[in-house]
């Protein structure tokens, strides 16, 4: 706010640099002379795919890692930064993906955890926390009463407060790890303009995103490490094609490399008449039918809360359903019967990988073998050896980077857990692939290894259900787009006719037919389905 | 820090004998433990390292090892099963009852002893896997029926059981104790369920992440129910045992045993929070239990102090074991 020129950086003085910083973790070399520099009034983009060694460097700038090798010096003084005080210390404040909030406490106490003003007697000065938690709330134009616990915020409302917190350090470096990761475009707005007041005001910001089109609106340098090497800094004006190219060490042609097969063959699912009422408002679903056959990619798309993974999770046989059938090569499969629908071909990449599609603890192999341990089993034995040899021709199938398959799948970076999730289903003999969210949090490269891995599917004759927020994903990726909005199957848009506007438009309709009554408002609400979508683009 | 930890203990291997002994304890969990356990026992007292004595070790763990071993498969798939000493209890009575009154040949009053605690198990598991009460509160409720019914079948006082059952307490060609044999063969057993089994191998994915394994084709309701009711069965089994060493059914007996049960598969390096655990593992808890209980009765320490020895090492034993995890990640 000193006026400060605000786009060239270049005359801001050195506040941090990490020269050849190198950390090892057994079997994993996560750092390997990793260089960066930070200027005070710069925004430094962070850039890498998943398990390139974004998280290890700044937790090594907040205390948490020691390096092995290599200096970190602050205001051009080496310092060791040994915990969470010693960072702070030097002024250096971390906003990490995982909010450390304590959800029974308030806003304001959660604010000024550890910290907060005391009167004469020693006890907490309740008007002084007040007050000055509603400053910083207004700084974050966050707007809920600072007495609210913070266990009844959203997740937005949850990443601003967390910011506020960082905010009231009064840092002189600030690191967001993925901060817009789960804001609305009208947040990550707020979000921008804070950021730029800090720069303005001489603070310097290390800014991880995995939003490309941030980089150019936010950034003034970009340090892209790969494989934890530090490989180039570039201004943040470079193009998203070279910055991709900078993150993954290759071109990827084509973002979406769909194979559109000739002919679909025949029908393998059919869904007619899927019901399931709520409970009190509306039903979660109604009336849903269509087709997928083999060799199709179908996407399912819609807002979140269109009732898209209920469908999914009924028709797997997860959760019940009030009316409908669910066919399966023309055979009707029991409802709520997760084996029957397996034993049919039918496999489920749930939208929550970490929460519903691993066993987090349990090694590569047990994790793979999970969906095949019936068959695995004769005269109520395992066969562990034939267990060990599908899992290790899968996961070299799908190249997993792991180092053993006793490995856990906890350990894995989000692209290879999803590899395992997804080959859990192959050694299953899936047919027909439902797909949840398949790429949600995770970084380009692994994203096209497993489009890649849905068209080896297709031209194996097998076909694939998926539903994604993500539209140009979605477009790009399947033969067929459906619609879902509030439970009901509103369209079905293929060849030249599936375009996003088109998606939207459908997506935010009324489901009723009553279309031309909220047509004016549609653009409106496209906006915000936008913006829901891209905010439900969890890192 | 986990990393470093771990890497300093790799890069010096040991300046004195304390800090070896320390790390090769860290290093090997559990039994490092028991040796740790023995070595400072045979120390104190020259009569632990006697093979007799060694045997009384093994006769007075078979008990709490059979119950526990059960008790590792509840754990592992993330439940808790706190009726395993009245189960026990129940059990033998049955079968001194059945046999003694009901006047069934014996091989008929023991296998119905088997299927009451199997059907005891199920039962809890049934209040688990179906009526979703937490398996706290429904092993809770099993904990005071079981006992309760076993009163009520043998009037309150010991029911003798019959001389073939006596002699699981016997001695086979004078010195090797059957009770150890049978705690041998139900470990035996319990490995091979827990690495083997199509159970087994759900229990870690249920215990890991109940969700994922629902969603994989996983039965979940079904693979609880064989779960608990192989408690119960491994329950009855030391119930039997038990009873057969004392030559009567007792009503009362093996009251608290379920939390030995519990504290031997923790020692042994079972999460509570489920999806780890060994029958290997729950053996050397098992173990470890006994040798201190054996090492303190030969110093003549008072049962009161024992009590308190008892608690200590169960908190220093899980200590351990978690601080071997940490420095492992």
């Amino acid at each position: 706010m000193t006026g400060v020129n605000d786009d060239v950086p270049d005359g801001g003085r050195e506040l941090l640099r990490v020269a050849g910083v190198t950390k090892s973790f057994p079997g994993v070399r996560a750092l390997d002379g990793v260089d960066l520099s930070l200027r005070a009034g710069e925004v430094h983009v962070l850039l890498g795919e998943n398990g390139a060694g974004k998280s290890t460097l700044i937790k090594m700038l907040s205390g948490a890692h020691r390096p092995d090798e290599g200096r970190i010096l602050v205001d051009g003084q080496e310092t060791a930064i040994h915990s969470a005080q010693d960072a702070e210390r030097l002024g250096i404040a971390t906003i990490h993906q995982e909010f450390n909030l304590v959800p029974g406490l308030t806003v304001a106490e959660n604010l000024f955890l550890g910290r907060q003003p005391r009167t004469r007697l020693g006890l907490i000065d309740r008007r002084a926390l007040h007050t000055r938690a509603a400053q910083l709330l207004r700084r974050v134009r966050l707007d809920v009463p600072v007495t609210v616990p913070v266990r009844e915020l959203g997740i937005a409302q949850l990443q601003m407060v967390e910011i506020a917190k960082a905010l009231s350090l009064d840092a002189r470096v600030l690191i967001m790890d993925e901060p817009t990761a789960v804001l609305t475009s009208e947040e990550v707005g707020t979000l921008f303009g804070i950021v730029r007041e800090l720069r303005a005001s001489g603070t310097g910001v290390i800014f991880i995103t995995h939003h490309l089109e941030e980089i150019a609106a936010l950034g003034d340098r970009v340090t892209v490490l790969r494989d934890g090497r530090s490989v180039a800094e570039v201004p943040a004006s470079t193009g998203e094609n070279e910055l991709i190219r900078l993150m993954v060490g290759r071109d990827i042609a084509e973002q979406y490399p769909r194979e559109r097969p000739g002919a679909p063959g025949a029908p393998l699912l059919r869904v007619r008449g899927l019901t399931r009422g709520g409970a009190g408002k509306g039903p979660v679903f109604r009336d849903v039918g269509f087709e997928v056959r083999a060799g199709e990619v179908v996407g399912l798309a819609g807002l979140v809360g269109a009732g898209r993974t209920e469908v999914a999770r009924a028709l797997f046989g997860v959760d019940r359903y009030d009316a409908g059938t669910v066919e399966v090569d023309g055979a009707v499969l029991p409802p709520g019967d997760v084996q029957a629908a397996m034993r049919a071909g039918l496999g489920l990449v749930p939208e929550d990988r970490k929460a519903q599609g691993l066993v987090l603890d349990a090694s590569l192999q047990d994790n793979l073998t999970l969906a095949r341990l019936r068959r695995d089993t004769r005269a109520g034995l395992v066969d562990r050896g034939a267990q060990r040899r599908a899992a290790a021709e899968v996961a070299g199938r799908l190249k997993v980077r792991m180092s053993g398959l006793g490995q856990s799948a906890r350990t894995l970076s989000g692209g290879n857990q999803q590899k395992i999730v997804i080959g859990k289903w192959l050694l299953a003999g899936t047919r027909l692939l439902i797909l949840d969210e398949p790429t949600r949090g995770i970084d380009v490269g692994a994203k096209v290894e497993i489009y890649r891995l849905v068209n080896d599917l297709t031209a194996a004759g097998c076909a694939v259900l998926m539903i994604s927020s993500d539209l140009p994903e979605v477009l790009g990726m399947s033969d067929r787009v459906l619609v879902m909005a509030q439970g009901r199957l509103v369209g079905e848009l293929s060849g030249e006719r599936a375009t996003q506007d088109a998606v939207i438009e459908l997506a935010v309709r009324p489901p009723d037919g009553t279309d031309g009554m909220n047509r004016t408002n549609s653009t409106d609400a496209g906006d915000r389905m936008q913006s829901a979508m891209e905010g439900s683009d969890v890192g | 820090m986990s990393a470093e930890a771990q890497a300093a203990v790799v890069r010096m291997p040991g300046n004195t004998p304390g800090q070896w002994f320390s790390k090769a304890v860290l290093r090997n969990g559990p039994l490092g433990g028991l040796a740790a356990l023995v070595v400072v026992m045979a120390a104190l007292s020259g009569d632990f390292l006697n093979g007799q004595n060694l045997l009384n070790v093994g006769v007075q763990a078979s008990v709490t090892a059979i119950l526990a071993f059960g008790v590792t498969f509840v754990i592992v798939s993330a439940g808790i099963d706190l009726s395993v000493g009245s189960v026990a209890a129940l059990s033998a009575t049955v079968v001194a009852w059945a046999a003694a009154s009901g006047g069934l040949p014996v091989w008929l009053a023991v296998l119905l002893g088997l299927a009451v605690g199997a059907g005891a198990g199920l039962i809890s598991g049934a209040l688990v896997a179906y009526g979703r009460l937490p398996a706290f509160i429904a092993t809770l409720a099993m904990l005071s029926v079981g006992r309760g019914l076993a009163l009520v079948i043998s009037g309150g006082s010991p029911v003798a059981v019959p001389s073939s059952v006596g002699r699981l307490g016997d001695t086979l060609g004078g010195w090797l104790p059957v009770p150890v044999l049978v705690m041998a063969a139900m470990g035996l057993i319990a490995a091979l369920v827990l690495a083997r089994t199509y159970t087994g191998r759900a229990m870690f994915a249920i215990g890991g992440n109940e969700e994922a394994a629902r969603l994989s084709g996983i039965d979940v309701r079904r693979r609880k129910l064989v779960i608990y009711a192989l408690s119960g069965l491994f329950a009855a089994v030391a119930g039997i045992v038990l009873a057969a060493r004392l030559t009567s059914a007792q009503p009362q007996a093996a009251v608290g045993y379920e939390l030995d049960a519990i504290a031997a598969v923790v020692i042994g390096g079972a999460s509570l929070s489920g999806g780890s655990g060994k029958a290997s593992g729950t053996l050397i808890g098992a173990l470890i239990l006994a040798v201190l209980r054996n090492g303190l009765n030969l110093l003549s320490v008072s049962a009161f102090w024992q009590q308190v020895a008892t608690g200590l090492v169960i908190a220093v034993a899980v200590l351990l074991d978690t601080l071997r995890r940490r420095s492992a990640r």
